[in-house]
Parts: C-alpha cells; sequence; structure tokens
C-alpha cells in the first residue's frame, strides 16, 4: 500500500499524555516513521490547559483515529490510563470493543503499535506487539 | 421496594443541597493542603485538580435540584469531564456508581451501605487498587464497614456518625505507615512511607463533608 493512500483498514492509534508537547511529539515521531498509512490523534493536557488528561479531548482523538479495525491507545501515568479508560466507556457499544488501552512505554509502545498497524495488523496483534515493550 | 413518601423526597432534596454545599466547600478550603500532600509523594495537583472538578459541580446549579441519584451520576459525569487527572475517574466512578445504586429513600442508613457498597466497587474497577495500596480505598472501605456494623446493630444514627467520623480518621492516620504501589506514589517504593495519602485525606475530607451533611438535616 502506498503512503497516504487510505486507512480505514489500518488500527489507528492513539497517543494520551499529561502533556500536549509529549503527546504531539510522539505522534511526529510516528508519523515520521510509518507516515500517513494509518489513523493517528493524539490528546495532552487537563481541560484547563495544564498537565493532566482530558477525557473530552481523548473521545475526540479516538473518534479522530476511527477504523472499522479498531484503535489502540498508548497512555503515560495513571490517570492518563484510568482516563482512557473512562472514555472507551462512554463510547457506544460497538464501538467499544474495539478500542484498547495498551500496556506500553508511550513512546516505543506508539512506534511499535504504528509499525505493526501499518503492516496490516489485528487490533489484537497491535497490542500485543506493544506490549512485548513491558517489564512484565 | 417502598417509594419515596412525600416528606422523605423533600428531606433527600434538602439532603441533596447540603451535601453540595458541603463537600464543595471543604475542598475548597483544603485544596492547597491536598496539593501539598501530593507534592509529596504525587504530581502535585491533587488539590488543584478536585478543586476544579467541585468548582465545576457548584457552578453546576442543576444538580442541587435534581433527586440525589441524578445529582450523584450528574457530580460525577462533571468529575470526569473537569478533574483532569487520575482522581476525576476515581471520584466520578464513585458518586456515577452510587447514583445508579440509589433504590427506594437514599436518606435510609441500609439504602445508603448499598450505594457505598456500589460505589467502592466501581472506584476498585476504575483504579484496579484494593485496600492496602495507599489509596482512598483505605478510607473509604473502613468507613462502610463501620456503616454496616451500627446499621447491623441498630445505632441511633447521632452515634452512626460519630463513628464513621472516627473511623475515616483513624484511617486516614493508617495510610501513613503504608507503601504505595498504585498510582504515581508507587514510584517512590519505599519513601512512600511516612506520608499521609492524598487521595486516602480527600476522602476523609469527604466523608466528614457527608456526615456535616447528613447531621444538618437530622437537625431541620
Amino acid at each position: 500500500m502506498k503512503r497516504g493512500e487510505h486507512t480505514t483498514d489500518r488500527v489507528g492509534i492513539v497517543v494520551v499524555s499529561h502533556s500536549h508537547e509529549v503527546a504531539k511529539g510522539t505522534i511526529d515521531m510516528v508519523r515520521q516513521m510509518v507516515g500517513n498509512e494509518i489513523p493517528l490523534a493524539f490528546s495532552g493536557g487537563n481541560p484547563a490547559g495544564g498537565l493532566g488528561t482530558d477525557v473530552a479531548s481523548i473521545l475526540a482523538a479516538i473518534e479522530k483515529a476511527w477504523s472499522p479495525k479498531g484503535v489502540a491507545i498508548l497512555v503515560d501515568l495513571g490517570g492518563a490510563e484510568s482516563n482512557s479508560e473512562m472514555a472507551i466507556e462512554m463510547l457506544s457499544e460497538d464501538r467499544r470493543e474495539k478500542v484498547v488501552v495498551c500496556n506500553a512505554p508511550i513512546v516505543e509502545g506508539a512506534v511499535m503499535a504504528a509499525t505493526e498497524a501499518a503492516g496490516g495488523g489485528s487490533l489484537q496483534a497491535v497490542r500485543a506487539t506493544a506490549e512485548e515493550l513491558s517489564p512484565r | 421496594m417502598n417509594g419515596p413518601t412525600g416528606e422523605s423526597c423533600d428531606m433527600a432534596h434538602e439532603l441533596t443541597q447540603h451535601l453540595v454545599e458541603a463537600v464543595v466547600t471543604t475542598i475548597r478550603d483544603h485544596a492547597d493542603e491536598l496539593t501539598g500532600l501530593d507534592q509529596a509523594i504525587g504530581d502535585g495537583d491533587h488539590g488543584i485538580n478536585m478543586k476544579r472538578g467541585f468548582d465545576a459541580i457548584a457552578e453546576a446549579a442543576e444538580i442541587k435540584t435534581l433527586p440525589l441519584g441524578d445529582a450523584l451520576q450528574k457530580a460525577g459525569m462533571t468529575l470526569v469531564m473537569k478533574v483532569g487527572g487520575a482522581s476525576g475517574p476515581l471520584y466520578g466512578s464513585l458518586l456515577m456508581a452510587m447514583g445508579k445504586a440509589v433504590a427506594g429513600d437514599p436518606t435510609q442508613g441500609q439504602q445508603i451501605q448499598a450505594m457505598l457498597a456500589e460505589g467502592i466497587a466501581a472506584v476498585k474497577k476504575r483504579g484496579k487498587s484494593d485496600v492496602g495500596e495507599k489509596t482512598m480505598l483505605d478510607v473509604l472501605v473502613p468507613v462502610s464497614e463501620t456503616l454496616a456494623s451500627n446499621l447491623s446493630r441498630h445505632a441511633p444514627p447521632t452515634e452512626t456518625i460519630a463513628g464513621l467520623r472516627a473511623t475515616a480518621d483513624a484511617a486516614l492516620e493508617r495510610t501513613k505507615a503504608m507503601k504505595a504501589t498504585k498510582g504515581r506514589a508507587s514510584f517512590l517504593g519505599d519513601r512512600s512511607i511516612g506520608h499521609l495519602d492524598p487521595g486516602a485525606r480527600s476522602s476523609q475530607l469527604l466523608i466528614h463533608a457527608v456526615c456535616d451533611a447528613v447531621a444538618e438535616s437530622l437537625r431541620t
């Protein structure tokens, strides 16, 4: 598949960080490696614009990166994970089961997940590839 | 299940107003202290985040006018959307689950016990956590147990309220000696020992606020 062709048959990747810059920078790195072959989106910062995470913004990112094959989320720390899980629960029932939070380091995990997604891997394969990086 | 009578409806409505005022006031008054506790073992935003969330509850004027179950769900969703830290989904899940559990008269002890049990289950699920891990659960769970034991021996309401306050205080103090294994504080390992847990402190403050509001409703 050529770069930028079309993306709906690839798993989407969402990066959720407490920092807007970290989230954006991670996606920049991913994009440089895998181009626009997969749907990508990020959310960083709290509703007041400071460090933290924002459920509404995470929901919007999932929407932006939506793919019928599903969306894998990479998170940095505690609140990013629980707010991402909260956002998943707020999705419609048919979409909920197609979104997963990967237990993986955010930058390395996003790159590995995106590489697998770009190769056409399933949501389970994308998640497993990212989680190979985890110590446990 | 008996539907609420007119009288208990009014009582419940009044209770909701007292509850909102009490919890918002205590979080505003202690925001700096909570942030200070969180700077010691977390990322130093607990007070700021909680204040943002509870300010939003205060601004959502309709919450005070809703039946308790709906008010709790709306307040929980407000925390989820506004807090921006882990305490948002945790306290949000607590309140939403408590709100969903309302069936019958929410001014009755057994009903409150059932609501609290559902709320605690939601916090455990959301935080993938349980007692003994230096979290808000280390206050909420003992408080729930005290409530259950007071109800089972039909203790008078004033005695129950005093018991809940004392349990919350003692439970908070016990978090000092605990080692954090959940959340940001877990990165500190043994260095988390010796500090009060900020989430346990906010839970203890909220338990006192709820006790204040219920005591106020009992007086009027």
